[in-house]
């Protein structure tokens, strides 16, 4: 299949971009999306000119590397990452708009490739437990409710592709952290550091300078992982029991 | 910094005073509705309601400044998250497609603000009297202020009934988003009771708007008079 392009291209982090017309042709319809663009580019290098540079990784829907915003949907129309979109879902002869993800707080590096270590730095304020390492004590010393499993395992699905910003008007990371709050606040590992999990967490999330949340749920229809938004109403009264306990405290 | 002001600062404490004022407001607007309702039962219990509250005095200013207190708030911190909000979207989107967001959230600035006029309008209106002021001079055969007649004369302009429905309509689309948001922001949400907030919080936007539309309808009419 043959396909209009227009592909978000910028030479850096400082110049301007624009949008630039590019034909991808003789495209396999089980390509993925990221094949595609690989096809794409091997013309283009072809010719002489720069590829499209793209974020990407593992290319199985788990490492949260690849991004892109195709036709306004962060991840594309297919509910998965964009490395498991195929070329399939588009229709022959059509235009497709490729962009990076967009936020104040996601500055794009270089044409579709965005800086999202600001995730980094939210999780890096709380989003794990300090434990000794070493060998690992009986399990049944912990026993958790199915229930707590299965919602903690549904949270910890997120893999922090930061779709859930990219798609919200106000580029809120809520649901990202509310599934990191949540995964850990459910398990018995996630007690001792609860409350300063979410407080600092939070706190980061604010001075990153992430949006509110004006529950519009546009996070949750794009999330690869289909982290629910009942993490964020989790997250909104973890953040203040948190912050009532630490006040009193 | 003090926990308060630290709380106050961030996006979920600013989200909460949002909720928390909405939900004030949303309490007020329905016990409104219902002491209005009153007028289908007849002259004398709209006109004892009216005296009621008048008879309340200094708690009556207690409630009228709570309420006040509650609207600044609710919109100074409306005010600050949005212009975060826009802030933080950045460069935007040449092509953005929208999957979630209802119609009502994302007018809730536009509907908010003109309710917010329509608030003043209504309390010169029907409250200090001044659009009007003949209403001043209404009184039944008890000596009460004709909190009826005042109703009935002041609806029977087509434009000001046309007014209300409109404005009524705004502030039920509001409260269409509203209800059900504000449940998540107070975090009492989860997949179990999620459809009885988002669906409950619809229909009783829509018994709101049917509950205040009803009278200035009834008046022009003729089935109020
Ligand atoms: C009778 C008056 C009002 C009632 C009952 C009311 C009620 C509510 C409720 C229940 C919410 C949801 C809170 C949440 O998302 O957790 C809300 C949000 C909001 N209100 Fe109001 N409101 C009123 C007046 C106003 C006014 C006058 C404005 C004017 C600016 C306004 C602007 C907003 C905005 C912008 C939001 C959304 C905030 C966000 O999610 O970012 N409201 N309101
Ligand atoms: S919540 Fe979903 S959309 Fe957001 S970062 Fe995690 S996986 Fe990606
Ligand atoms: S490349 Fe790893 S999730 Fe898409």
């Amino acid at each position: 299949m043959n396909l209009h392009l227009k592909v978000w291209r910028q030479k850096d982090a400082k110049s301007a971009g624009k949008l630039a017309d590019i034909e991808a042709r003789n495209i396999p319809e089980d390509a993925s999306f990221l094949e595609m663009l690989d096809i794409v580019n091997d013309d283009l290098t072809g010719k002489g000119e720069e590829p499209i540079a793209f974020d990407h990784d593992c290319r199985e829907g788990i490492c949260g590397t690849c991004s892109l915003s195709i036709n306004g949907v962060p991840h594309g129309p297919s509910e998965t990452t964009t490395c498991q979109l195929y070329m399939r879902k588009f229709k022959d002869g059509e235009t497709i708009h490729v962009e990076p993800f967009r936020a104040k707080t996601f500055p794009v590096v270089r044409d579709l490739i965005v800086d999202r270590s600001a995730f980094d730095r939210i999780q890096q304020a709380g989003g794990f437990i300090t434990a000794r390492t070493g060998s690992a004590q009986d399990a049944n010393c912990l026993p958790v409710p199915k229930v707590a499993a299965d919602a903690a395992m549904e949270a910890a699905a997120c893999i922090g592709c930061g779709a859930c910003v990219a798609a919200c008007p106000n580029a809120s990371a809520m649901l990202f952290v509310g599934a990191k709050v949540s995964h850990l606040a459910l398990l018995p590992q996630g007690q001792a550091e609860r409350t300063s999990r979410a407080l600092k967490m939070v706190r980061t999330m604010d001075e990153e300078g992430f949006g509110n949340c004006s529950n519009y749920l546009e996070c949750e229809a794009v999330c690869p992982a289909d982290i629910p938004a009942s993490v964020i109403a989790r997250l909104n009264r973890e953040y203040t029991v948190a912050a009532v306990k630490d006040g009193v405290a | 910094m003090n926990p308060i002001s630290s709380y106050l600062s961030s996006s979920i404490g600013r989200k909460w005073i949002v909720a928390l004022t909405g939900l004030g407001l949303f309490g007020f607007v329905v016990g409104h509705m219902i002491g209005n309702l009153q007028v289908f039962i007849g002259p004398e219990p709209l006109n004892r309601y009216g005296h009621f509250l008048q008879g309340l005095g200094e708690l009556l200013w207690v409630v009228r400044l709570g309420l006040l207190a509650m609207l600044v708030a609710h919109v100074v911190f409306t005010i600050k998250l949005r212009l975060e909000n826009r802030a933080a979207r950045g460069t935007p989107y040449a092509v953005t497609t929208r999957r979630a967001a209802t119609l009502p959230a994302r007018m809730m600035a536009l509907s908010g603000l003109m309710v917010l006029c329509f608030i003043v309008f209504h309390l010169l209106h029907f409250t200090a009297q001044k659009i009007d002021p003949s209403f001043l001079a209404l009184h039944d055969d008890k000596g009460r202020h004709d909190v009826y007649r005042m109703m009935i004369l002041g609806f029977q302009s087509k434009a000001a009934s046309g007014f209300y429905v409109v404005a009524v309509g705004l502030l039920a689309m509001h409260l269409n988003h509203g209800i059900g948001s504000l449940f998540q922001t107070l975090g009492l949400n989860s997949a179990k009771v999620r459809p009885l907030w988002e669906k409950g919080g619809v229909a009783f936007s829509w018994l709101i708007f049917l509950g205040y539309a009803s009278i200035p309808v009834a008046v022009l009419t003729g089935v109020l008079k």
